[in-house]
Formats: C-alpha cells, structure tokens, sequence
C-alpha cells in the first residue's frame, strides 16, 4: 500500500512544476471520456483546487484496491521493488494505440507519460489510415465525376472532370497534419507527459529515452506498455528506391501517378491504393502470392469486390506467384519485376511497369527496445503477450508489468484495435480484469464501394461449428433492395450474417456496399455486448437509410430460439 | 455509303450496367446457393438458366465465372446470374468440362433455357461445339450479339491520324511490339487496360505495335489495331451491307443467315430505290477547322461534333435541305436539325443522332456524342437516339477514303458523304502554287424535293462556315 500512496504525492525535486501540471490534469478526468481529440482545450482556473481534490479522492480507493491484489503481490516477488516511480505508466510509442491508452489511463487517474522517437500519431496518422482516407476522398468523387453512365441516371451532366495532383498530395498531407495536432494537443490538455526519443526498457519499471547524439535520460514507471507499431513490409529480393519502388509511405506523399503500377499484395493496403490510382487514370497489375485475390476476406466477398472493385477496372493480376526480384527503374529501363511461381518456385513471367508498390503486409518495429534486458525475445519480430496483451519472456512465463499492444504483438494488426488493447491494459493494471474480445473488432477496407467485417468469415465459422459441434446459418441481404442505396443508385452490395440458429449468436457479418465500413459498427457493437439476433431484430432503424440493410439482415436470419429479453421498462407514449 | 440504317432495330442485348436493378421487391437472398439443372443428352449435358426465385421468369448472365474449355467440379461456381432480386453465383452439379457458351455475358436468358453445355471428358468438347453450333448458333447470334463492335467515326478528319494508319498498314503484323523485354516479340508487353480491350474487340496483342513507353502496348494502340482490322474488311467487300460479322473468325466458305440488323438494313436499301436521287460535291478547305479543332481538342471537342454542328448551321439558312418526302405528294420541312451520324459497327451500322445540332453549343455537342457512342458500344441506344435524324453524315475519311457516295436513308432528305481532308497542292488566286488541307463532301438527296441548285448553294454556305470556322465556337 506504501508505494501507491506516495505517488499521489509530489515527490520530485521539480514537485512545484509539477503540482501545476497535475492540477491541469485532474479536471480533464471528466472530460477526457468525452472528447478524444480535443484542440485548443482550456481549463476554466476557478476550478482547478476543488477538482484537484476531486481527483485524488478518485485516486485513492483504486489504489487501495489493485495493489494487493495484483501490482505489488508480483513486484514484492523481485525482490527490491522502487518505494517510488517517476509516473504510473510510461507508453513507448505514440500512435493511435498509445494515444489510446494514454487517454484510458488520465481518465483512469494514472500519471501518464509517451515515449516518441519519430512524429507523434505514428503510422496511422503520418503514413497509414489518416492521409490514404484523404486520397480515398478524392478517388471516390473522381469515380462519381467519370462515370458518365451514373450521373446520367441521376440526371447530372459533368465535363470533364481532372485534378491537380500537388493539391491532392496537400489535401492528404494537410490532413495528417491537422489530425497530429490535434492528437498532440489532446495529450498535452490531458497532462501526459509527452519524451521525445527512441524508448528502451533498461529493465523492471526502467525505460530509457533520448534523440541521438543528445544524452539520454531515464525515467521509472510502475506499468510500461509497448506500443512501437509496424512498418511496411518489404520482402527479400525487392529493392525499394522510394520513387519508382515504394511503400505505403511513399504511396501516400502521391510524388507521381505512374500510367501502370504493379501492386505487389493485395489486401487492404493493395486493395485501396487500387482504388486511388484507377480513379487517377493509373492502370494496375495485381501480384498475389495466394491463389485468389483478397485472400484475408469472406470468400463470397471477396468474390464480388473482385466483380465490382477489380473486373471493371483497368486492373489485371496474377495470382499464385511471388514476386522474387524487383528492381527500380534506371537508365531509361522500366521497373522490372520477376515472378516465380508459389508452388513450383519455377521463374513464371517478368513483367515491365512504371512503378511498383510493395503490399505485402507490416512487420513489427520492435528491433533496439531493449526487450533483452527483460529476457524477452520477439518472434519473427513480435513480442509475445498472453491474452491481456502482458508480454511474456523466453520460458513463457508473464513479465510483471510489462505489456505490448498493437501492432507490434501482431495480434490483429488495425489501428484501433491497438487503442481497444491498451485500454483494455489499462483496466488491467487499475484493477479490473478485462480481456479483449478480438472478434468483436472491427474492419473496414475504404475502396469504393467499401469492405467491412468483424467477425468469423464462413469458412472460419464452418470450421469452429464441425469442432465444437453446432449449427450455423448464414443470411444475406442485398444492397439492391434498400431504399437510400437506389437513391444514390448505389445498388451494388451486399451483406452477410454468419449465426448460430439455436441460440441466436452472431459469428460474424461482411459488408460489401456504399458505406459499408460505417455501417459494420451495429454488428460488431452486438457481437462485444453479446446482443443475440433475435433481440437485436426488434431494434428500429429509420427510414429510409443505409442502416435498413442490417436490419433486413437480421430480420431475415431465422433463428429458433426466442427472444431473450424483454423490453425494460417501457415506455408509453 | 450503302449500309445505313433507319429501322426500329431494337439491341436484343439489354443494358449491362450494374446499375440497373429494376425490381428491387424482395430483399431475402436464398441462403443455399443455386445450382445448375442438367439435362442429358448422350454425355453431353445442357446448363439450364436457373430458377432463383419464384418470381423469376429469365435471368441475365452477369459474368461467366469459368470460361469455355475449362474443368468443372461439383460444387464449382460456374457462372453469375442476375435474377430480379440479387446476383448470385450458380454452381455445377457435375464434374465436366465447360464446353460451350450459349448466352454470352450481359444477355438475358428465360428460366429453363440452355446456356451452355458441359461435356463429360476432354473430348466430348469439340462434339459438344458443333452441337452448339447447330443448334443454338442462330438464336444465339440474334439473342447475343457479339461484344466486338469497333466504333468508326470522324474523331480526326486531320492528316495525322491518317498517316499513323497508313503506317500500320504497312507494319508487318507479327512481332513488331518492339520492346527490350519482348524477347523479339515472343513476348508481349501490354498494360492491363490494353489486354483487357484486346480480350473485348478480339485483337490479336502479337501483332500490335506498342507506343508506350519503352514500346509498351496501350489501349489506344489495341483501339488503332482495331480500326486497322475494321478497316481490312471494309476495303474487301465493296457490298457493305453484306460485310456482316467479319472479324476475325470468320469461317470461309460458310453460308451466314442475316442478323436482325442485318436483314433491317437489306430492307432499307431495298426501300431507297424507290426514291430518285441525285449526288452534288464540293471541295471544302480544312486548314482553320484544323487549326480550331486543335485548340479545342483540350476541352473535349471532337471533330465529328464540329462537322455536325457546322452542317446543321448551314442547313439553317436551307431548310428545304433539311425537309423530307414521305408519300410522294407532300414535303415536310422539318422542324428541328437532327443530325444523324453514321457508326460502324461490327455486324452493321448504327446512326445516333445528334437532336438540335444548331441550336446546342459545341461542347454540349461533343459531350452527347461521347454518351451517344459509348451508348452505342454498350448497344443500348434508344430508339430515338438513332431514329430521329433529318439529315444524315457518313465520314470514310479516317481510312484515308478522299471520295465516295452513300445512299439516301428512306425518310429523310439528304445525306453528306464526307472524305478525307488531305494536303493538296493550289493554285492560288493571285497565281501562286500553295498547300491547302482540302477534303471532298459528296451530297446525295431526294430531287423530289430538293433541286440542285438547293443543294450547290447549301455546300457553298457549309463552305463559308467550315473556312471561316469561328461561328461554331458560340
């Protein structure tokens, strides 16, 4: 009990900066489960005794609570634990994971640091998810301006539509730009300590941090949690020159929209940087290693994504082979890249484009963590971790307070995903036992129309079912038959509902249509509250909306048992 | 120009555009997936058009899944059919072989109707084809016309377009994609979008020549190969209404009963005997149309809309150019300047018309006869879009053709034969010998209505305007 308390206390010889600075932090406890990116967040100073007191009354009993219980019950184990540490918990790596946890763990009442090396927000908001949605922006309105056919059904007459593609590059970096203030200043407002350096575990409660050729300093914190991210993946073989052979990272900065670009992989990064160069007047050869194109989604969808994202499309692919050597364009040659063939691994086809962009995946940034002087060793670069994301060390045994979330446990590789582990962190070490619920995340590919799931796909299901021995059912519904999406004269899509007929539980639902990755959430929400189909159908959506697919979906799911809960208390009107 | 079109000819083929989805009544989609009913004959099967709803009484053929020759297994989808609800793939009930397809993609077919043959082994397939053959094949070709029509309209009446014909004629057709990697043409480089239209207009990729770069093959050089072939047929049959689906494939020797566009044209040329006509030319010079066109070219303007829009402006000044004689004792001067514009396409022609040439401006011209030609491509023009016209435009001139005449379309009045516009050597009014760009317009009219001296002071004011193109542009 001794340690906990005194971190409450201003301990340190700067403890007159500091009582400032945790005064700032302890109004925003109330407002920080509001607002996740707050700019320009000011505290009104009239407040800032009565909620510092707030505060640590909220403190105490959680303390009190969690270190019997798990936090110095390990500690004590080790020997001579610190009395003290600088924070509650130091987060190494500021990306959407870290931030989310930062947020989870102010809210929580921890004091927070962040350790960055590079720029705050990390691959989603500088290289990821953040600047290719603004190129996915400006895709989706160049394929609504060229399609002559539809605009005419809508009875909209457009010339010739174009674009500059420095202000499309400014649009995605701007955005970037303004979502890492705004990330940072959310930070700031919420009193996380934001170190600037690369991070490395020196040992128990000890990271070390510092830019190079400045000296490094030293920091103790009572939980860390890794949260170091992934970069792109480039395979033996492929020489990547940043202009004619490049990654997302490059892809992004949109230096030059070539006339053919090879896309080596095609999952969702492949399948979306698809979408932006046709729509930019790119033609694209698809390389795949599997035998089908999107092997990572429900068959049925990836069958019509094909159809409607690829056949019409100035695409082609081959399927079935690696692309072994891949060399940059130089001297007036184009870049050439050799396929092998997967199976027989016999030279298949060199093909000859103007660039190509490697897919094939992210690999862990875990290398120079420090992971050894905590006896951990990464596979194929991963730091393993159980369940509740707590990393475990070369015998397997669990590392006392040490987690590792997001990309870098290789999990489930998605950005939110990270911001859901390091919550559930979070809980973790203030006590509450929790553990993730991994099926109930979802995913979302931004093509035009969109992808999303969560879930089991059919297959996975089919195969849990033949295991555990039960039935599963899947029910369809068509995009064709819903109002709003006749409207837009966006009937294409589908979705899918993989369930349990007996009781009603859902295993999974892919969405293929106009907005498919906004309409995923009322599934995944059932799925993480474990609401059973046959209540969820009674839910009412309005009329006429997108929404209605869902609801048609679950209304046409035939499940046999009945209905689990009543209405609560209704209401009459 | 004798294989015009006027008839009601309605495209069997129904749009093929996703986005049509007409009845969108019932939104539950069976959760078992559909297969395919066989019927036996000897060991060769026919795959019926599937029921997939009760309320269905014919599905299209969204997308075969597997192509002709291909291995099936059980349980294999084999091919995509819309029904009035939702696309949904249909598996095979047998192992076999996809012998041959009956209902090509985008056509519909009734529920029950075969729309394709499996075959048990290897060998059965070739029986199989000539089954298909001699059953099906002339509902098929009247149910499913090829896909492979090549649009042939004035794009470029200037000189260039002409001389990178003229170049692949000459070009020996195999193995000139130059390129360092074709390995002396055993390989073939060729963008995606290139190998794509090539697979549609069914053009041989071996024998084109590539000008992308480092000698690539690109789409337009598949869409030049595709004119060159158009092309080769036109200049061997002289009997243009014969000169039917005569692309590659074509079996010699083989006797082809006429396509339903096909025998609408033999009835119209038929019919055109009846009316006395007569043909008048004019030498018209090109060199600022040219000169317009090319500043123009930027914001979409296409040549054939400049010609149609400078033809509707002098038949403004001439109205009884733009009349028409239907019973032999009246005229009607028409009311509107439509001008219909002749396009080439595999198995016949299509003339869509361009509605109110005068009074639309040049780029609302241009835009609507880039819809009308992509309509046509799609074969999913409305009757109006290529029945209405008062006057007709037929341009030979991008295969280099300098002069020719074409045959009255029954119901209108007159119809312009357009050349190509070449450097020709002038003598020049103050007696000096220079180069104009000069292409000949040969007209052909109804002389009940329309006398020549109609007709020489039309192409006199078609002249002024074409010379001094400035008007065209307002």
């Amino acid at each position: 009990m001794q340690p906990s308390l005194s971190l409450c206390m201003p301990h340190s010889p700067n403890s007159l900066a500091l009582d400032s600075c945790s005064s700032l932090t302890s109004p925003n406890l109330r407002f920080c489960g509001l607002r996740r990116e707050i700019s320009g967040f000011s505290v009104p100073s009239q407040l800032k005794r009565g909620q510092f007191i707030r505060a640590k009354r909220l403190i105490f009993p959680r303390k009190a609570q969690a270190s019997p219980a798990k936090v110095s019950a390990s500690s004590d184990d080790n020997g001579s634990p610190p009395k003290s540490f600088d924070y509650d918990l130091t987060i190494i790596g500021a990306g959407v994971g870290g931030h989310g946890a930062a947020l989870h763990a102010v809210e929580k009442g921890l004091k927070t640091a962040i350790i960055e090396g590079d720029t705050m927000g990390g691959t989603c908001v500088n290289r990821g998810c953040v600047p290719s949605k603004a190129l996915l922006a400006v895709s989706g309105r160049m394929r609504e301006l060229q399609d002559q056919h539809h605009l005419k059904a809508l009875g909209l007459q457009v010339s010739a539509a174009g674009y500059d593609r420095q202000a499309v590059a400014d649009h995605a970096n701007n955005l970037a730009s303004k979502i890492r203030s705004n990330l940072t200043n959310s930070l700031k407002a919420l009193g996380v300590d934001i170190l600037t350096g690369m991070g490395r575990i020196l040992g128990p409660h000890k990271v070390k941090y510092g830019k190079v050729g400045f000296s490094d300093n030293v920091v103790t914190a009572r939980d860390i949690i890794i949260a170091t991210g992934s970069v792109p993946f480039v395979p033996k073989g492929i020489e990547v020159d940043g202009k004619t052979v490049i990654t997302s990272d490059h892809a992004l900065k949109l230096e030059f929209v070539p006339d053919w670009v090879a896309i080596v992989g095609s999952g969702y990064i492949g399948l979306e940087f698809s979408d932006v160069y046709t729509a930019l007047g790119s033609e694209v050869t698809f390389v795949e290693a599997l035998d089908q194109l999107m092997p990572g989604f429900d068959p049925e969808i990836s069958k019509l994504a094909q159809r409607v994202l690829i056949n019409p499309r100035k695409i082609d692919y081959h399927t079935g082979v690696f692309a072994t050597k891949i060399t940059p364009a130089k001297d007036g040659k184009p870049v050439i890249i050799e396929l092998t063939d997967a199976k027989t691994k016999e030279p298949k086809d060199t093909l000859e484009v103007d660039a190509a962009l490697i897919a094939t995946g992210r690999a862990p940034f875990t290398n120079g963590l420090g992971l050894e002087n905590i006896n951990v060793e990464t596979q194929r670069g991963f730091v393993p971790v159980d369940e509740r994301m707590q990393v475990k060390d070369k015998d397997g045994n669990l590392v006392p307070h040490v987690y590792c979330i997001g990309d870098a446990n290789g999990k489930m590789m998605l950005a939110h995903a990270a911001s859901a582990q390091g919550i559930s962190v979070v809980e973790q070490v203030t006590g509450t036992d929790h553990v993730l619920n991994h099926l109930s995340i979802p995913a979302a590919c931004f093509t035009h129309p969109e992808i999303s799931m969560v879930g089991l796909t059919e297959p996975q299901a089919r195969e849990k079912a033949q295991k555990e021995g039960f039935e599963i059912s899947v029910a369809k519904t068509s995009f064709k038959a819903n109002t709003k999406a006749l409207a837009e004269n966006e009937g294409e899509g589908l979705a899918k509902l993989i369930f349990r007929p007996d009781n009603g539980e859902i295993l999974g639902v892919h969405i293929f249509g106009m907005h498919a990755a906004d309409l995923i959430h009322e599934a995944s929400n059932a799925i993480a509250l474990g609401t059973r189909v046959q209540d969820i159908k009674f839910a009412v959506h309005a009329h006429p909306t997108l929404s209605e697919v869902l609801d048609e979906l679950f209304k046409s799911a035939k499940v046999n048992a009945r209905g689990t809960r009543p209405i609560r208390e209704p209401i009459a009107v | 120009m004798s294989h015009l079109l006027r008839t009601a000819f309605i495209p069997t083929k129904p749009p093929s555009l996703h986005h049509h989805h007409r009845s969108p009544v019932l939104p539950n989609v069976h959760t078992t997936r559909p297969t395919i009913r066989f019927a036996p004959r000897s060991k060769i099967r026919e795959i019926f058009m599937p029921a997939l709803s009760s309320t269905m009484t014919e599905g299209k053929i969204v997308s075969w899944v597997k192509s002709q020759g291909d291995k099936l297994s059980k349980g294999e989808s084999v091919v995509v059919v819309e029904s009035d609800k939702a696309d949904m793939d249909v598996e095979s009930f047998y192992d076999g072989y996809l012998a041959a397809i009956i209902v090509d993609e985008g056509s519909s077919a009734p529920v029950g109707s075969a729309i394709a043959l499996l075959a048990e082994s290897e060998e059965e397939i070739a029986v199989a084809l000539e089954q298909a053959q001699k059953s099906a094949a002339p509902e098929a070709v009247a149910a499913a016309p090829a896909v492979t029509e090549s649009v042939v309209s004035s794009e470029s009446v200037g000189v260039e377009k002409q001389k990178k014909v003229a170049e692949q004629v000459v070009a020996p057709a195999i193995g000139t994609a130059v390129h360092p990697a074709s390995e002396g043409g055993k390989r073939v480089v060729a963008s995606p979008y290139a190998k794509k239209l090539a697979k549609e207009l069914g053009v041989d990729l071996r024998g084109v020549v590539g000008s992308g770069p480092n000698g690539r093959v690109v789409a337009k050089d598949v869409e030049a190969a595709a004119t060159l072939a158009a092309t080769e047929v036109a200049t061997a049959s002289s009997d243009n209404a014969a000169a039917a689906a005569a692309l590659p494939g074509v079996k010699l020797g083989s006797t082809v009963p006429f396509t339903t566009m096909q025998n609408a044209v033999s009835r119209n040329m038929v019919e055109s005997l009846a009316v006395p006509t007569f043909r008048v030319g004019y030498t018209i010079t090109t060199d600022a149309l040219d000169a317009l066109y090319k500043k123009i070219k930027s914001k979409g303007v296409t040549m054939t809309a400049l010609l149609a829009k400078a033809t509707a402006l002098a038949l403004v000044q001439h109205p009884v150019v733009n009349s028409s004689c239907r019973d032999g004792k009246s005229f009607t001067y028409n009311s509107s300047i439509n001008i219909a514009v002749a396009v080439a396409m595999d198995g016949g022609l299509i003339t869509p018309v361009l509605q109110d040439a005068d009074k639309v401006d040049i780029y609302s011209l241009s835009r609507k006869w880039k819809e009308l030609v992509d309509k046509a491509r799609a074969k999913q023009l409305q009757p109006h879009e290529y029945s209405t016209g008062t006057f007709t435009l037929s341009n030979l001139g991008m295969f280099g053709v300098d002069r020719f005449d074409a045959i009255l379309p029954p119901g209108t009045g007159a119809i312009m034969a357009v050349g190509a516009s070449q450097p020709t050597v002038v003598a020049t009014k103050d007696g000096r010998i220079g180069m104009k760009i000069q292409m000949l317009v040969n007209v052909t009219a109804d002389h009940r209505v329309i006398y020549g001296a109609d007709l020489a002071s039309f192409l006199q004011t078609l002249a002024k305007i074409i010379e001094d193109p400035k008007d065209l542009t307002l």
